[in-house]
């Protein structure tokens, strides 16, 4: 079964054309890995799929249904959250009500409901420590994890997370790569979009590349990684001089 | 398994400012007992400065809706009060009550076109609507067209039976005002629509990405402070006795006066008005004697808090100390740690 579907989604900005007919399908409880160099439209896709950007071609179909017209709010109601890249905390609130408004308006539970999801996605994102601290006061790497952490109290059905290991050590990047695995043990589907390709790998079973807005390669994960396209991205060869 | 959290909102300030407050108001709410009249109409007007700045507060301290143009729902509620009282024979002081139904009524159908403002913008689009209020009011003339109306005696003789019981009436409506505005923006903060609200102030996309539903909450603040603010209109033109379009559409009265009290006292907190409206008060009474030179020191006084304590009194004071009266946000206390 598929949860979401997206065929020939295009965006541009003037002359600059960020998303160029892009497909994809992800099916319920599977993981999508997306990379690609900086600039490619890896997060234009996500503004996208999430709502945050209207496309100028191309349709979205969330769970049987076009979310295409439908505004960001509404399509996290009906279960897409995302983290953003560049981190954007409520500042003035604490860690744990940053998260509780994820869970507060996401699923629109009651309020002990979202009381109790609140402390629970804490716990499982290791911010419990900082509850009461605010969320201007975390450290980059912890409202990283917060961006995870509110978009994961929406108790969402399709996670989009965008780049959230950059600058982790090892072991919190494991640590990471666990919460992960444990979130899709739950049977959330993911699309992930990272640079650090050993925590991708360990978690997605697609891998999708992406460069000037197009999807140049798409399939499991280290036939796709060891692929002369991605070679040529990231090694700054093109592909008949990697091969040659 | 048992519950290892509870959620804490309170902290002894809090509790022993809960207490200082109840016993404020009880001396406050006695006041026709050891106050002379002129007193009683002083605190009066102070009240509904502290309605207003703290209603303004709302509006742009924590909705970011920098509005310059609450002078529409002051003037708004004094007429409304006047044609109820005149045209219908409603009591006045139900008159109040119906005012501010009528201002957030209207409120509904103004915020889509002003909503469709941003920033500054949405600054001007208030003021001109205010604009259009005084000028839609100065052509009615039941109302006393553009030179204004005085309410009738016998309005006035029907609110109570003797001068005395008059006064003392009115002035308790005032108080009610002050603490109704205050309340609604204490338990507004506190609820679901508070912290929706507090989120949006800090980002509007990350809030509009976890479902918040970003118009319909400003529209519900903007309508909530229209309702209240035309109330407050109602209660001061009811003790001013009269209404002229040009009084009740003052920028300068009920809109530049206020923002000068949100800002020194402190915009974005619910103390700072309040702190504010006191200051100004203070200032006066005692220069308002002076006659122009009173206004450059009240501008060098806002221009001084500007620059030296931006965040406006009781910011920088709270800042300081960490004290915060009354509080909107939740700690969690899991039981497994120690505080």
């Amino acid at each position: 079964m598929t949860i979401l579907t997206a065929t020939g989604l295009s965006k541009r900005y003037g002359a600059l054309t960020v998303t160029d007919n892009v497909s994809l399908s992800l099916g319920a409880g599977e993981a999508l890995g997306i990379v690609g160099p900086n600039g490619a439209g890896k997060t234009t896709l996500f503004n996208l799929i999430a709502g945050t950007v209207r496309p100028d071609a191309g349709a979205i179909r969330f769970d049987g249904r076009d979310v295409t017209a439908l505004p960001a709010r509404e399509r996290c109601h009906l279960g897409i959250a995302r983290s953003f890249q560049i981190p954007h905390p409520f500042s003035g609130m604490t860690t744990y009500e940053n998260v509780l408004v994820g869970a507060a308006f996401g699923r629109r539970a009651s309020e002990r409901a979202s009381e109790a999801r609140a402390v629970e996605v804490l716990e499982l994102t290791g911010l419990k420590r900082k509850a009461n601290t605010y969320a201007g006061d975390l450290t980059l790497l912890e409202r990283k994890r917060l961006e995870m952490a509110r978009a994961l109290a929406s108790d969402p059905r399709l996670l989009l997370l965008d780049e959230i290991a950059g600058g982790l050590t090892e072991p919190e990047c494991v640590e990471l790569v666990a919460t992960i695995n444990g979130i899709r043990a739950e049977g959330v589907s993911l699309i992930w979009i990272e640079h650090v390709v050993h925590a991708l790998l360990a978690v997605v079973d697609r891998i999708m590349v992406i460069d000037f807005g197009r999807k140049i390669a798409e399939g499991e994960p280290r036939a796709v990684m060891e692929s002369q396209q991605v070679a040529a991205i990231y090694m700054g060869m093109d592909a008949e001089m990697a091969h040659g | 398994m048992a519950q290892a959290y509870s959620i804490e909102r309170s902290t002894r300030a809090s509790r022993i400012t809960a207490i200082v407050a109840l016993l404020a108001l009880a001396a406050l709410a006695a006041a026709p007992w050891w106050a002379g009249r002129a007193d009683l109409r002083l605190l009066g007007e102070v009240y509904s400065f502290v309605a207003l700045a703290t209603l303004w507060n709302l509006l742009a301290g924590y909705a970011g809706l920098v509005s310059v143009g609450q002078q529409a729902y002051v003037g708004f509620g004094g007429y409304a009060l006047f044609a109820l009282a005149m045209f219908l024979g409603v009591h006045p002081l139900l008159a109040i009550v119906l005012a501010g139904i009528a201002g957030a009524l209207i409120a509904i159908p103004v915020a889509p076109l002003l909503f469709r403002l941003q920033g500054a913008y949405f600054a001007i689009g208030t003021w001109v609507l205010a604009e259009v209020f005084r000028l839609g009011f100065a052509q009615v003339s039941s109302l006393g067209g553009g030179s204004g109306i005085s309410l009738p005696a016998g309005v006035v003789a029907g609110i109570a039976a003797s001068r005395p019981l008059r006064e003392m009436l009115v002035y308790w409506v005032a108080l009610a005002i002050a603490v109704a505005a205050i309340g609604f923006v204490v338990l507004l903060l506190r609820s679901r629509i508070g912290l929706a609200l507090t989120a949006l102030r800090d980002s509007e996309l990350a809030s509009e990405s976890l479902g918040i539903d970003i118009w319909r909450t400003k529209l519900l603040v903007y309508v909530g402070v229209a309702g209240l603010t035309s109330m407050t209109g109602a209660f001061i033109f009811l003790q001013k006795l009269r209404v002229s379009p040009d009084a009740a559409f003052s920028v300068n009265d009920w809109t530049a006066y206020v923002i000068f009290i949100a800002v020194i006292g402190g915009i974005g907190t619910i103390e700072g008005p309040i702190v504010g409206t006191v200051i100004f008060f203070l200032l006066r009474e005692t220069l308002a004697d002076l006659g122009t030179t009173y206004l450059m020191i009240l501008g060098a006084v806002a221009i001084l808090v500007m620059l030296r304590a931006p965040q406006g009194l009781w910011g920088w004071f709270a800042a300081r100390t960490g004290l915060t009266l009354v509080p909107v946000r939740r700690r969690v206390v899991f039981s497994d740690q120690s505080k």
